[in-house]
């Protein structure tokens, strides 16, 4: 099967044409429109946005107004105010927690989130409780790597005040149940925060059907530069939270001893816009658009199943996570002679890029007992032939590996040493 | 075995490199170590905690536990091998010509006084491996301030 993009529509992957990209969890590549995009912004219309009383610095502004109301488009968002432009998930998510969790998590209250976070979705929290000595409840994972709503039914009461949890887990590669996880915490009073960030580049994402209080996203996982993101929220919440960082272009008045706050989205975004980003990151939404999120989202099931059938062949691999149906496209794995990072730097040197490590979720990784998998990652300008590669890279890193010790969890050997 | 690896590739895993961290030399805690001086790489989950015995000025005994990918074993077992017996200035001299040769320095990969830690010079072209052939290194170093 071939790609559902050309591979020259990527500069970067067509300057190397015997390169296997297979880390687009991390970040994806960029189409040509959208660097572009970006370089057209800075040759003809570049000037700080919302601060000069000259023609250019409106087009400035206009670009990156519009580049807000393009975006807030692709996730299903009428308001583009509600829009908020951060440098991405982990930005997005620090400012819920800042803003809105500073403000109303009190001593005693509970924030839930789940075991297989980010550190992105998960440090913040923990320190937010920390700081309130609040307490953070761990919704714990099935062994198939999924959610159940009743482990979450069991956990939420009338003390949680914030639910946060990923969309699609980055390591897991397992897809949650984003409307029921969001029904259960509005029940409960709490608001729900949603981590987006793998979940926004590989399928359809309609915010207001998803029922969640708060979705973050990262631009450059989804085409776009990186440094761009954002955070979708309900207005009326938005609307009562505090500023999450003061300066420049967030404020309406400055007195002497006191200040009053600019209107959304401009409340939550001080200092100069990355337009430019903003810019380049709705060009990505056209490209991504043009193409289908339905298409996308299919194309990388189809790889999904390839890679999952191929590697579930194989004795010696070990698949973390569910079965492709409930699973988007990323896929975690260890290899019984193989640590991951040497799998890592033998593929490298076969041209297939891998992850090897933790994957920012060492939570996860100690309930899984690795301290660290490999993962292979799909996206739009994937094909069957760098699965095949990152196989036959398998292959040979079986082979010179042959007869070498499993890196097993806590061996010790006995007490040999002299 | 010819697998048909890239030049950079099977210069990074030797035989002798896969020898060590196939049968890991003075594997295990070391009962009466003087020191234990634990190190870990939070990127990749590596582990080693190094075990040195002194007698006076010199390293009489020297052991290693851990997990952890072929370059940081295959490295932690070398090491050990390397550096027993020898007084705390002079480990620390085989630390600097390691590091050296690790960080890519051309005259140090040629250098005999390093022995067999001669393959692990390979590791230089993959900056993302570096760390890994340190780990038990900057224990060692840690270990040798007193
Ligand atoms: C699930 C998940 N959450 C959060 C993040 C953090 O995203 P960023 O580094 O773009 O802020 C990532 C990506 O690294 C992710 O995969």
């Amino acid at each position: 099967m071939n790609s559902l993009a050309p591979r020259s529509d990527f500069p970067l992957l067509a300057a190397n044409p015997g390169l296997h990209y297979l880390d687009s969890a991390a970040t994806s590549q960029k189409p040509r429109s959208v660097i572009d995009a970006i370089v057209r912004f800075y040759e003809t219309t570049n000037a700080n946005p919302h601060r000069g009383a000259y023609t250019l610095s409106v087009q400035a502004t206009d670009a990156y107004h519009n580049a807000r109301v393009r975006i807030a488009r692709f996730f299903g968002v009428v308001d583009p105010a509600t829009l908020i432009f951060t440098r991405g998930t982990t930005d997005s998510i620090n400012l819920v927690a800042g803003s809105y969790g500073r403000s109303t998590v009190r001593a005693g209250d509970e924030i839930v989130i789940t075991a297989m976070e980010h550190h992105a979705n998960f440090v913040p929290w923990q320190q937010l409780a920390l700081e309130k000595k609040a307490r953070l409840r761990i919704v714990e994972l099935e062994a198939d790597g999924t959610l159940e709503l009743d482990r979450f039914r069991e956990t939420l009461s009338g003390r949680t005040r914030i639910v946060a949890f990923s969309h699609v887990s980055n390591a897991l590669g397992t897809v949650n149940a984003v409307r029921e996880i969001a029904a259960l915490a509005r029940a409960a009073g709490a608001v729900s925060v949603c981590d987006g960030a793998q979940s926004a580049p590989h399928m359809r994402v309609d915010f207001p059907a998803l029922g969640v209080d708060f979705y973050a996203f990262s631009g450059h996982k989804m085409c776009g530069p990186m440094g761009s993101g954002g955070l979708i929220g309900r207005r009326d919440l938005l609307e009562a939270m505090p500023p999450y960082q003061t300066g420049g272009d967030m404020i309406e008045f400055v007195r002497d001893s006191d200040t009053t706050w600019n209107v959304l989205p401009h409340k939550f975004e001080a200092g100069t816009p990355s337009a430019a980003d903003a810019v380049g990151l709705a060009a990505a939404c056209d490209y991504l658009d043009a193409l289908g999120m339905d298409a996308v989202a299919a194309h990388e099931k189809t790889l999904l199943r390839l890679a999952y059938e191929r590697l579930a062949a194989m004795d010696d691999v070990t698949i973390y996570g569910p079965v492709p149906e409930k699973r988007s496209g990323a896929l975690s794995f260890t290899m019984t002679d193989v640590h991951p990072h040497d799998l890592a730097t033998i593929l490298d040197g076969e041209g297939v890029c891998i992850r090897a490590g933790h994957h920012c979720a060492q939570p996860l990784m100690r309930r899984l007992g690795v301290p660290a998998t490999a993962r292979a990652s799909f996206y739009l300008y994937n094909d069957e032939a760098d699965i095949e590669a990152m196989v036959r890279g398998m292959e040979k890193a079986r082979k010179l590996f042959a007869g070498a010790p499993a890196p097993s969890v806590g061996e010790i050997a006995g007490a040999s040493a002299s | 075995m010819d697998l048909d690896l890239s030049p950079n590739i099977q210069a990074m895993f030797q035989e002798l490199i896969l020898d060590h961290y196939r049968r890991p030399r003075n594997k295990g805690a070391l009962p009466d170590a003087d020191r234990v001086i634990p190190m870990h790489n939070p990127l990749c989950g590596d582990e080693i905690d190094l075990h040195l015995k002194f007698d006076g000025d010199r390293v009489s005994g020297v052991a290693f536990t851990g997990r952890g990918c072929s370059i940081s074993q295959a490295s932690a077992s070398m090491l050990t091998e390397a550096v027993k017996g020898k007084t705390r200035a002079e480990a620390t001299a085989l630390w600097d010509r390691f590091h050296a040769m690790i960080l890519g320095d051309q005259e140090a990969a040629r250098d005999k006084s390093l022995g067999a830690l001669r393959s692990l010079s390979g590791v230089s072209r993959f900056p993302a491996r570096v760390r890994c052939a340190l780990l038990a290194w900057d224990a060692l170093k840690q270990g040798m301030k007193g």
